[in-house]
């Protein structure tokens, strides 16, 4: 959480135009309040602060990332090659959407370890509909999506109205829908997809045209730009604290130079790829409805206090069942897409490190264990961390066993950091 | 101050299977007026408050709201209303933010968006109203001082314009310049013409903000005094009930051995 930032300095554009609006916002705030400066010194003052605090926020993660690719690229230059950076991008998306749903129960501070076993139950519904009864893959695809979304709310029932531990909950559910899955897919044990069906489709689609993905970027970073900017306005407008326009500019020029680099990178290769198109779009709308809507807001509060959110009148049992039928939802998306990655269904699906490589991108992403604190944007910086391993490890031919001993060093690296500033965030009153 | 009170309770008693928490309570607030309601542990303050905020219907007697007889058998009816509580525990999600807080089961929207700016704005002219200082708007509740949150918790009721506030405790856990905080906020509502019913054990507070103070004794009236008048002994004495008790034998004896 930033600390907000207001027009002290006299050269400042919003003095200038609008003097009584900002006069008001100064008086507003207590003179304890450490006022950020304006210009590069008042982010590096801002940054020190924070780091000392115990405020990293996105950071721990994004300098795992980068140390990742240095030591990868050292050992391998294949490793930050347009392929392996396209083939991670596409991979992560399976593991991805289901971290996006835990996301949303971690919010709540609690646990859904059905999500492996949903994703494969998905899988193999959405192929048994599509190849054994002959449905047009879309429907069969729409009924795999909402049976994940009845099977997590039907977890969030027993949690929320029966009370039941959703730790011992889900743990069943893991056990039941892998029973299903092996139940559903039958003798065979694999049911093989249209590899140029839609499922199929999914993760070997790419925008070949290179205009699609300079399209793209251009469009995220003007879309970014014109809302931040006219936010700006209304707050301005308001009289309330609001961001400098050089602050906006260097967020945008950040974004710009990130989105067209990717483009670029892409472009290298085969394209901009649906899937990962899909997995942002899916990000910004989840991100959006947790922290620009009423129902994000509830989830919000019952992970900071479950009585306060009560009180306030929040339907506490219907946000519960909600945010287990998201997980679902998004579990079994992510198993569709596990599925068109190897094109088929199989007895394997949703098994074996799914579950844990699907929390631990949530948690190595930055979303806090303790409920009440993170962004479905962790999903995607926490699954990059895992696959990015994952690809480099294989590049270099290392075991199964080291890959897994790795991600695990990874995960507790994480969650060590975790719990070690949250208790600097207490001693400096933020947690 | 108006004739009729705000609030008033008519020979309200209230059971729990064989004790009988209050018998034949009598209560008025007027506007513009803080009532203290002091007792012992035990004494039936906290049942009276929560069958005003509605947690618990009343099974005798009459609640009357500016001169009506009204029902209030569930919290809803109390907000309704007009009466705001702010319990002991606050009730605030320390993850969230003052704004978030202060708005948390009521944001404003538009186009179904969370409207941040206007609830922003609002914020600031309710805590500016009130002369909250905190801050900032934007800082998680996590960050503030106990007073400091005990001011929010106050102004989050005050956003429904109630004609009646409820203050369980407000300084129980504060030092003494929030304690000064807190007493200042609640004459800031007595001059905006708020009734105020205030809850404490402590005598000093009571002396310093209260109109009147109401004692409760084993669930029944023992007395109203105006705050003026009244001396801290008397008010002591009417909480502790009868004139052999601890403390008028304590202050017998040092009387006592004075004389000596």
């Amino acid at each position: 959480m930033s600390i907000d930032k207001t027009s002290t300095s006299p050269q400042d554009e919003t003095v200038v135009e609008n003097p009584e609006a900002a006069a008001a916002a100064v008086t507003a705030v207590d003179p304890r309040l450490l006022v950020r400066e304006q210009g590069l010194a008042g982010y590096l003052g801002e940054f020190k602060r924070k780091m000392k605090a115990g405020e990293l926020g996105s950071l721990p993660v994004i300098v795992g990332l980068v140390v990742i690719c240095i030591v990868f690229q050292s050992l391998n230059s294949a490793f930050l090659s347009a392929q392996n950076i396209s083939d991670i991008t596409v991979t992560m998306v399976g593991t991805g959407m289901i971290s996006v749903g835990i996301v949303f129960v971690l919010l709540l501070g609690e646990i859904d370890l059905s999500v492996g076993s949903i994703s494969g139950a998905s899988s193999a519904i959405a192929a048994v509909m599509a190849v054994n009864q002959g449905w047009p893959e879309w429907l069969a695809v729409l009924f795999a999506v909402g049976a994940g979304v009845v099977i997590g709310a039907a977890h969030g029932f027993f949690f929320a109205v029966l009370g039941a531990p959703a730790f011992a909950v889900t743990l069943a559910g893991l056990l039941f829908w892998l029973g299903f899955m092996l139940q559903t897919l039958g003798e065979n044990g694999t049911i093989n997809l249209d590899s140029e069906g839609l499922i199929g489709r999914l993760t070997t689609y790419f925008f070949t045209d290179i205009a699609a993905a300079y399209g793209l970027a251009a469009v995220v970073t003007a879309v970014f730009f014109i809302t931040s900017f006219l936010g700006n306005r209304r707050r301005e407008a308001a009289g309330v604290p609001s961001r400098p326009l050089s602050d906006t500019l260097l967020r945008t020029g950040l974004l710009a130079v990130v989105s067209f680099a990717a483009a670029f990178m892409y472009n290298q290769y085969k394209g901009l790829p649906l899937a990962t198109v899909i997995f942002l779009v899916f990000l910004v709308g989840t991100d959006f409805v947790l922290r620009r809507t009423a129902y994000g807001r509830k989830v919000f509060a019952l992970g900071g206090s479950v009585e306060a959110s009560r009180r306030a009148g929040i339907n506490v049992t219907a946000v519960r069942i909600s945010v287990f039928a998201i997980s679902g939802g998004f579990a079994a998306i992510g198993g569709l897409f596990l599925a068109s990655k190897i094109a088929s269904a199989n007895q394997s699906a949703g098994t074996g490190d799914l579950l844990m490589n699907a929390i631990a991108a949530a948690v190595i992403g930055g979303t806090s264990l303790f409920g009440g604190r993170g962004r479905t944007w962790n999903a995607l910086l926490g699954v990059l961390v895992i696959v990015s391993i994952q690809y480099g490890l294989q590049l270099e031919s290392i075991a199964e066993p080291v890959k897994y001993m790795i991600t695990a060093g990874v995960l507790l690296t994480t969650v060590v950091i975790d719990s070690i500033t949250r208790r600097t965030q207490k001693t400096a009153g933020r947690a | 101050m108006s004739a009729t009170p705000v609030l008033a309770l008519r020979g309200v008693s209230k059971r729990f299977g064989a004790v009988q928490a209050l018998t034949d309570v009598e209560l008025e607030v007027h506007a513009g007026e803080v009532v203290a309601l002091v007792g012992d542990n035990g004494a039936g303050k906290s049942t009276l408050v929560k069958t005003i905020a509605g947690v618990h219907p009343i099974d005798e007697g009459v609640i009357e709201w500016e001169g009506k007889s009204v029902s209030i058998n569930r919290p809803h009816d109390a907000q309704a209303l007009g009466i705001a509580t702010v319990y002991q525990d606050l009730a605030l999600c320390d993850n969230i933010d003052v704004v978030g807080n202060l708005f948390l089961g009521r944001e404003l929207r538009k186009w179904g968006v969370l409207d941040e700016v206007e609830m922003e704005r609002r914020a600031q002219e309710l805590l500016k109203t009130l002369s909250i200082r905190i801050p900032s708007v934007r800082i998680p509740i996590a960050s503030l001082s106990g007073g400091q949150r005990q001011t929010v918790a106050i102004a989050r009721s005050m956003l429904g314009e109630p004609k009646l506030v409820i203050l369980d405790e407000p300084t129980a856990a504060l030092g003494v310049e929030q304690t000064a905080q807190v007493l200042d906020l609640v004459e800031r509502l007595r001059e905006r013409g708020h009734a105020v019913i205030l809850i404490s054990h402590n005598m000093a507070d009571v002396k310093a903000v209260a109109d009147k103070v109401a004692v409760l004794r084993l669930g029944r009236n023992n007395g109203v005094f105006e705050v003026k008048t009244t001396s801290q002994e008397e008010i002591i004495s009417a909480i502790t009930g009868a004139t052999d008790n601890a403390v008028t034998r304590r202050a017998a004896r040092t009387t006592g051995e004075v004389s000596q």
